[in-house]
């Protein structure tokens, strides 16, 4: 299986990608239709369009340790429309509470970003989001240059742990979902953790030894095994 | 404030016994389970709860609302009820493993002569009103429910309080064979409320809804409705009613003290850490609204809290 799909393959899976992607929303505007959204739609459109932004988050998140862990490395032509559907279902949450739940009382919206705390991160996630949409094109990657691209695009870091504290904050009591999420994310970030202090360690044991000071005596911690 | 004349309608009238025995046969004969039961309730349209007993005839109640009641079906499958699951949806398709009778409710703690009362003897207790409530939920969401029982007060009354007693509590039913064992909250559920507002009329002991015995995911058999009061301190399948002479712990206070007070009056100014409490849905309404003071009750109930700091004693 570590063969790579053609392009013509590689085109197929992701158009197949991109319709599996859009199941949820088609499942929620089928069931708005049908009045089979319970008796306060509004909230569930609400809960539903921000759990999809979390899953689709955490799917993103885990191309990279899937291609390091399997070595299809052509799975990483999968991650930008897996981002993007992130950002698609953080829009239409954002949209659900800008329209659907405040009805656009801009007032409202400012004092509950200001007060909530909830709101106040799950707004920072949100506004973080729009630049990564916006540069995820060869376009930006070329203009930005890979480095900085790379190091802009880093910040779905930190766009992840905002929403799980978003998530973690809302709840009234019982975190076991937040919690879940919460543990999945950890461990996605941990193995990126783990990975680049391993990759630390093999530069430090390959490298030249740093310059000494004049006349210090080099005490050697670790014989070394190699 | 108009005090309600005792109705003429007599205790026997009201205990639709016949009725009961006849839902007890339905859920025995059925053949399924009662948890198939309440799923398949949940899919069903109002006109086809054929199993659930009328209660009546109903006295009016000068203190209800005109306004346009919230659906059966909402008001039966939107619940908070977190001993059978945190998800709204939940109480309505788990609840219905809850054995609804025998049941009892005993009255204990600082009272002349206190006593245990089984369901039928609550159901023949008082004249059995139709109380049409608005509800305020702490969470911004609101109904209006057409609420079945009496005051608490002809309750409370039966087993002679002591004048040491100052406050109410309120124990729930709690059975871990059937109902969530995560320690979401400190099971049982507990509330409370001051005497006053515990005598207060307005204080319902609650039977039923729609005309009907009450849902096990609204409480069944028997829970209390305080209306001027966020939901959740109307408990809900009450066990054990103690007369106390200082202020019980409450399960959401103890749970976040700083966001759930024991007072919880509905109140548009004093927001929760994670609701402002200015406005509400009321469900089935697209647009949000304002909350009343109070929840509406403000000339009935605003002279208990004289001199109080409703923003310290939320």
């Amino acid at each position: 299986m570590t063969k790579t799909p053609s392009a013509a393959q590689l085109a197929a899976i992701k158009s197949a990608l991109f319709a599996l992607c859009l199941i949820p929303l088609a499942y929620y505007a089928q069931r708005w239709f049908d009045d089979a959204l319970g008796a306060n739609p509004i909230e569930a459109i609400t809960r539903a369009s921000g759990e999809w932004t979390l899953r689709f988050l955490l799917i993103t998140l885990a191309v990279t340790p899937l291609r390091k862990l399997t070595g299809l490395n052509w799975l990483i032509r999968l991650r930008r429309t897996l981002g993007l559907f992130a950002f698609f279902y953080a829009s239409l949450h954002f949209t659900t509470y800008v329209w659907l739940d405040q009805f656009f009382d801009l007032q409202a919206m400012a004092r509950d970003i200001m007060k909530r705390p909830f709101i106040t991160v799950g707004f920072a996630a949100f506004v973080l989001l729009v630049p990564l949409a916006l540069t995820s094109n060869n376009y930006a990657i070329r203009r930005l240059g890979g480095r900085r691209w790379q190091s802009l695009h880093c910040s779905v870091y930190a766009i992840g742990i905002l929403a799980i504290v978003h998530y973690w904050w809302l709840v009234k009591a019982d975190i076991l979902e937040p919690m879940i999420y919460g543990l999945i994310l950890a461990a996605l970030l941990g193995v990126r953790g783990w990975w680049r202090e391993q990759e630390r360690r093999r530069q430090v044991t390959t490298s030249m030894p740093p310059p000494r000071m004049p006349g210090a005596k080099v005490i050697p911690l670790v014989a070394k095994s190699r | 404030m108009r005090i309600l004349r005792p109705s003429d309608i007599l205790p026997s009238e009201i205990t639709p016994r016949a009725l009961f025995e006849d839902r007890r046969r339905f859920l025995h004969g059925a053949g399924a389970t009662l948890a198939a039961g309440a799923a398949m309730w949940a899919g069903l349209p109002t006109d086809a709860r054929a199993a659930t007993a009328k209660l009546g005839p109903l006295a009016r109640s000068p203190f209800s609302s005109d306004e346009t009641q919230t659906p059966y079906k909402s008001v039966t499958t939107y619940n908070n009820y977190y001993e059978f699951g945190t998800d709204k949806e939940d109480p309505a398709a788990n609840a219905g493993k809850l054995q609804v009778r025998p049941w009892t409710v005993r009255i204990e703690g600082l009272a002349g002569k206190p006593r245990s009362f089984d369901i039928d003897d609550l159901l023949r207790l008082a004249p059995l009103e139709e109380r049409i409530y608005r509800l305020r939920c702490v969470e911004a969401w609101s109904m209006v429910i057409p609420w079945v029982g009496f005051p608490l007060s002809a309750l409370l009354k039966q087993v002679d309080p002591l004048g040491s007693a100052k406050y109410v509590e309120f124990v729930t039913h709690y059975d871990a064979n059937i109902m969530l064992r995560r320690p979401v909250l400190d099971w049982p559920y507990t509330e409370g409320l001051r005497m006053d507002e515990a005598m207060h009329p307005l204080t319902l002991l609650t039977l039923g809804l729609y005309g009907e015995v009450l849902p096990n995911q609204n409480g069944a058999p028997v829970r209390i409705v305080v209306p001027w009061k966020y939901g959740f301190k109307s408990a809900k399948s009450i066990v054990a009613i103690r007369l106390v002479e200082k202020e019980p712990r409450t399960a959401w206070n103890k749970a976040a003290p700083s966001e759930y007070g024991f007072y919880s009056n509905v109140n548009p100014n004093v927001d929760h850490p994670r609701w402002s409490q200015a406005t509400e849905r009321r469900i089935g309404e697209f647009r949000k609204r304002p909350t009343l003071m109070f929840n509406g009750y403000a000339e009935q109930v605003a002279s208990l809290y004289q001199g109080m700091d409703l923003r310290k004693s939320f």
